[in-house]
């Protein structure tokens, strides 16, 4: 279900835990089998459970926590805008109508061929350098721009 | 202890207690939801909220600890203000629908919104609405009424064992759910519907059957195994309508599980007998009693004359009251006979002369909860004793080493320090080994580890389960557990099969004098054979041969609350009797307990008590000693003396391990938990729950040897019968072996529970 390399990495982080709290893992596993998958189906979720030792229903408790997971298919990549006070003082509001009007698309849309999926989110704790996004969860851009969101999305392959 | 004040009172409390524990103890009530004493605390509600001298801020009675000197208010101004102002929040989004709800009047958010709510809502936007979820046949859900106290949830990880519900989301849009459509399947999953606060939870069979106001309650006692569970029957209008637990910590605390939870629906099947019959010329006909009985006496006076008293006999379901079995048995005496017998599913009585008593649990049933170390020996534990794991579960939570030595290996919920998973043909050799080891021998493999676990620990149990206790070397596990029990200093215990296992011993209903055990007559019947409560292709080792037994018996008069079709077969008398819910009996548990209790409705139709049906037999046979008035009568004289001294596992002798030899296929033959007897065979809700699923198992490697694959129907045989069962994959079975289980319709045509079995493609 999950591929070996994913797997290698979901034992690194159970090794962290003491051996008999596999389920300490449930988050970094989750993030790994989304990074692998691009969204957490249910019968990832599960299959994650399983190999934690632990009931489905806990996994899909974590899952459903926690919004940085994704419970239904999104595109290759999910654009993140952080839209709190300190990002909007800097321009977030012209961000986010910049990169809807380019898309064609609204926040929790996914574009027609299914490369971007546009995603609102609360503080990333990089107040600084608002405003910003993050691409898969995982690489901020910052102090954006028209001209640097256009960079960035022509470097998205 | 600590000393403390609440309103006022100064109370001494034992240390390391909470707030609402002392304020229960002393009689103070707390307003509480997710609270529950046999829960963990999760302290999500905030209903109890109260007040202690020098904190800031309100404090969860549930969640804060006593502390020397703390002073504590429960209800002044600011509690009371901060427990209305939770009632409110509570009321937000639950659903203010208390007349269609079916927990209205046994709800604790309805009760409490009395004390606690105001008389209008506040609130006046939109309430949230939240799908039910389908979870079985059992439980009914409405979900937008749950008001997330997490109780269900607490109840799967830490009581039943295993977590099937959750809350999934979070703040507003939190849900309890269990996983993506799952079912719960747990055998204690009814529990849920007591645990619940509000109607999320109700139970499915009793939906909108009555009010909790209109019910008679009659205090009862469980009779769907040994434990004696405490019950409360719930009647109205003469019908049985639900049965929830009556609370006793020394036996099932306030749990039940769902057999005696649910089987009640099997009280009102609609092949209730509910007038005598007579078969003449192979016709069945109703009659009434006085007819009935006239024939069956005649009947039975000639045929003792004819054959002899040896030649009649009467076989008992040890489901039967201890006054059903002992009047059971003094007719057969009195008629001259000594063949009389309760242990249906038992195969091998060559331990009888050797027993000194009653075989029975060996402790109570509360000191399994504190046990440090048990070795299982042959127990489908879950589904014949769920009460019982439940004890053992929280005595493996507190790290009591539980080893298993069994056929079968369905997850018990809880970790296993050792097991030692083979046929049961090895099951002795198995047991043989852990004796071995403990006499100073060294052999290899699980048995080894079994030993060592054994030998740990202060208190310490062996206890032979139901498989064991069914099993063609009974005498002889009986006899290694013995001295293994002996060589460890454990206890042996037998986990009792049936509500009556030991009161049929304590009511003499068995063979004293060299008469036919139940395993004989089961073979070959006396030509006149009484039936009481028997259901022949259910309730035996060997269905095939007793169908085919009481078939060739010249008569037989069977008592039963049902009209089953193989008693249409076999009989020529049926006289209706009442079940355990519309008589007055007694019941032995497997701990030695004596609960009697009264009939909760009138018997339906013509039906009477089996103890009456008896005793008029007994006098119109002219036998002396037949003139009692009331059951607790024949309770005196069928108990007297003290019943501990009765009770008796040890054997005077041993019987030595055997050889045995079997055939390429031996039939592992648990009986499935909702076919164990004539009453939850008939529980329609619990025979669509999963758990009563009926298949050919065994594992990957037999069924690619046979060139089967899972799914395929199959032909599976024993001698002359044969049944057309799904073949389905079990890794965890053991070579050589296909598990059917046994009790149900499906499997009624075949032979002996751990017999030869041969299979093929059907
Ligand atoms: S369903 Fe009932 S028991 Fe479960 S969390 Fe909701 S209110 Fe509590
Ligand atoms: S009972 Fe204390 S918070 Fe719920």
């Amino acid at each position: 279900m999950l591929s070996s390399e994913s797997l290698i990495q979901i034992d690194r982080e159970v090794a962290k835990y003491p051996p008999n709290n596999k389920q300490s893992a449930v988050m970094s596993a989750l993030r790994i089998a989304q990074i692998e998958k691009g969204w957490l189906a249910p019968e990832t979720i599960e299959f994650v459970a399983t190999y934690l030792e632990i009931p489905a229903i806990a996994a899909w408790e974590v899952a459903t926590f926690y919004n940085m997971y994704e419970l239904k298919p999104v595109g290759k990549y999910k654009l993140t805008v952080c839209t709190n006070l300190p990002c909007s003082l800097m321009g977030a509001q012209s961000v986010v109508e910049y990169l809807q009007d380019k898309l064609g698309i609204g926040f929790n849309e996914t574009t027609s061929d299914g490369k971007f999926t546009l995603k609102m989110s609360e503080c990333m704790g990089s107040c600084g350098e608002g405003p910003l996004l993050t691409i898969n969860n995982h690489k901020m851009r910052v102090q954006l721009t028209p001209a640097k969101i256009d960079e960035i999305l022509a470097g998205l392959e | 202890m600590a000393n403390i004040e609440m309103d006022g009172k100064a109370l001494s409390v034992p240390d390391g207690s909470t707030v609402i524990d002392a304020a229960d103890a002393a009689g103070i009530y707390i307003p509480r939801f997710c609270y529950h004493k046999k829960l963990s605390v999760a302290a999500n509600c905030r209903m109890c909220l109260v007040e202690v001298e020098k904190a800031p801020k309100l404090l969860p009675a549930c969640a804060t600890p006593v502390m020397e000197g703390m002073k504590v208010q429960t209800r002044s101004p600011k509690a009371l203000a901060a427990q209305k102002a939770v009632m409110e929040f509570m009321l937000i989004n639950h659903p203010l629908d208390c007349p269609i709800c079916d927990q209205g009047g046994e709800c604790q958010l309805q009760d409490l919104a009395v004390g606690y709510g105001k008389g209008g809502s506040r609130y006046q936007e939109e309430k949230r609405v939240v799908l039910n979820k389908n979870i079985g046949p059992l439980i009914s859900t409405d979900m937008t009424r749950c008001i997330h106290c997490t109780r269900c949830v607490r109840f799967g990880q830490e009581i039943g064992g295993i977590m099937e519900m959750g809350q999934i989301g979070r703040g507003e849009h939190s849900e309890i759910t269990p996983f993506l459509g799952h079912a719960v399947s747990s055998e204690l999953s009814g529990n849920m519907i007591d645990l619940c606060p509000v109607g999320a939870l109700t139970s499915k069979p009793f939906r909108y059957k009555a009010r909790s106001w209109e019910l008679k309650h009659t205090a009862s006692v469980a009779p769907h195994d040994s434990l004696g569970s405490n019950i409360e029957i719930h009647s109205k209008n003469g019908t049985v309508l639900r049965v929830v637990p009556r609370e006793n910590e020394e036996i099932n605390q306030c749990w039940l599980s769902d057999r005696d939870r649910f089987a009640y629906e099997g009280l009102a099947a609609k092949d209730r007998l509910r007038r005598p019959m007579i078969k003449q010329n192979d016709v069945w006909r109703e009659c009434d009693w006085q007819y009935a009985l006239d024939f069956a006496v005649h009947a039975l006076q000639a045929l003792k004359e004819k054959h002899g008293a040896q030649q009649v006999g009467a076989l008992a379901t040890p489901q039967a009251t201890v006054e059903e079995l002992f009047l059971l048995q003094k007719v057969m005496r009195g008629m001259g006979s000594d063949n009389v017998d309760f242990r249906l599913r038992q195969s091998d009585f060559s331990a009888d002369a050797g027993l000194q008593g009653a075989p029975w649990l060996g402790m109570a049933v509360a000191e399994v909860s504190k046990l440090d170390s048990v070795l299982l020996v042959g127990t489908n534990l879950r589904a014949d004793h769920p009460l019982l794991a439940l004890r053992l579960r929280q005595a493996a939570k507190h790290g009591a080493r539980v080893s298993l030595l069994n056929p079968l290996d369905d997850d018990l919920f809880m970790p296993l320090a050792a097991k030692a998973i083979v046929s049961p043909a090895a099951m002795a050799e198995t047991l043989d080994q852990v004796r071995r080891v403990l006499a100073g021998e060294t052999v290899s493999g699980d048995a080894q580890k079994i030993a060592a676990n054994l030998q740990q620990g202060e208190s310490k149990a062996v206890l032979l389960g139901n498989l064991a206790q069914h099993h063609p070397q009974f005498s002889e596990l009986h006899s290694l557990a013995q001295q293994i029990a002996a060589a460890c200093g454990a206890k042996l215990g037998f986990l009792g099969e049936s509500a009556n296992s030991v009161g049929g011993y304590l009511a003499g209903a068995l063979p004293a004098a060299g008469g036919l055990n139940a395993g004989a007559m089961l073979n070959n019947a006396p030509k006149a054979t009484i039936l009481l409560g028997v259901e022949p292709e259910g309730d035996t080792y060997n269905p095939a041969q007793a169908m085919a037994a009481l078939r060739s018996a010249d008569l037989v008069v069977a008592l039963s609350a049902y009209k089953s079709p193989t008693l249409l077969k076999s009989a020529d008398v049926l006289l209706p009797i009442a079940p355990f819910s519309e008589t007055s009996g007694t019941f032995v548990s497997t701990e030695g307990r004596v609960q009697s209790f009264a009939a909760a409705v009138k018997p339906l139709g013509e039906a009477r008590p089996a103890w009456k049906v008896l005793r008029v037999l007994g006098n119109l046979l002219a036998l002396d000693g037949f003139d009692y008035d009331s059951s607790e009568q024949v309770r005196d004289v069928a108990l007297t003396g003290a019943v501990s001294v009765k009770l008796n596992n040890t054997l005077k002798t041993l019987k030595p391990l055997s050889k045995v030899t079997h055939g390429a296929l031996q039939r592992v033959g648990d009986v499935s938990a909702y076919h164990a007897d004539a009453i939850v065979r008939r529980a329609t809700s619990l025979q669509t729950s999963h758990a009563a699923a009926n298949n050919a198992r065994m594992n990957g490697a037999l069924l690619s040897s046979l060139g089967l694959c899972e799914g395929v129907l199959i032909k599976v045989s024993q001698g002359e019968g044969s049944a057309e069962l799904k073949a389905a994959r079990d890794d965890k079975l053991p070579d050589a072996c296909v598990r059917v289980a046994a009790g149900s319709a499906a499997t009624a045509t075949l032979g002996g529970l751990f017999d030869e079995i041969k299979v093929e493609r059907a």
